[in-house]
């Protein structure tokens, strides 16, 4: 395919769209699972933006940059769901508010 | 102008990334997060990138999701279908992301990036692991490392001590 029909400013509306949403959600929600899903979706929106870029500007390194960022989000959900479950079985819940101790 | 695929896949991630905030049930939100990540891996389908759409589908729809699911079946049941948060945060929040939505979008239609379209080829795979192996090699033996500490400290922080020490005197 080499025209393509849509152009750079879908993909990033699409991405602020994806972005809005997670900081939405990290504001409002306190369960941490769920902030752990916002999290995603705004690692999400970044790697779309980087891969539109990339192909708009027909250069390979954003591709590249997607793939670290997409196995360094993979490392950060093991400890983040590590952290979740040993704050879980302290308090035994999952809400934030609750996590008493890590007030400063 | 949008053609129907792209308009399809947009619904289909943003709404199942609302879901996958609002759906009562976690495990019902991270199916529908699993419909979100999924979707973006169809935008890179989209973007001519076939081996990051693959990436994606591998490490967040294969194993990310996954992980996820089996952290909420530890969870205590009644924790699963409950609700938390925080009433008065969710007008401010909804706020929040309509003032950043609304803000960035209108600087982005102002500024020179709606011009921008591409009748360049789409950049061949290949050279994406030419230069993971050339160029970029030292960054890869660095992501190895954290992925294997990342993980390393991922089970030792979630290791029950007391069970431990009663296999260790049995």
């Amino acid at each position: 395919m080499l025209q393509m029909s849509n152009e750079l400013i879908d993909f990033f509306i699409v991405s602020i769209a994806l972005l809005g949403i997670g900081i939405y959600g990290l504001a409002v929600k306190r369960n941490a699972i769920r902030m752990l899903f916002a999290i995603e979706i705004i690692i999400n929106a970044a790697n779309l933006n980087l891969v539109a870029f990339a192909r708009f500007l027909s250069h390979s390194g954003g591709q590249t940059l997607a793939l670290f960022s997409i196995a360094i989000a993979a490392a950060e959900v093991a400890v983040g769901l590590a952290l979740i479950i040993v704050a879980y079985r302290m308090y035994k819940n999952v809400d934030i508010a609750e996590f008493r101790s890590l007030k400063g | 102008m949008v053609d129907a695929t792209f308009l399809a896949l947009s619904v289909l991630t943003i709404g199942s990334a609302i879901a996958a905030l609002e759906m009562r049930s976690l495990i019902y939100g991270s199916i529908a997060l699993m419909g979100a990540l999924g979707g973006v891996a169809g935008f890179f389908l989209l973007l001519d990138s076939p081996f990051v759409a693959m990436f994606q589908i591998a490490v967040y729809v294969g194993s990310i999701a996954v992980l996820i699911l089996f952290t909420v079946m530890l969870v205590r049941r009644e924790l699963i279908f409950t609700k938390i948060e925080d009433p008065k945060r969710r007008y401010a929040g909804i706020g929040l992301m309509l003032v950043l939505m609304v803000g960035l979008g209108s600087l982005i239609m102002d500024s020179g990036l709606k011009s921008i379209t591409t009748d360049q080829p789409p950049i061949d795979f290949r050279l994406i692991g030419e230069d993971f192996l050339t160029y970029y090699w030292p960054a890869l033996v660095l992501m190895a490392l954290i992925l294997a500490g990342s993980v390393t400290g991922a089970l030792v922080l979630a290791r029950r001590e007391d069970v431990a020490d009663e296999q260790r005197t049995d």
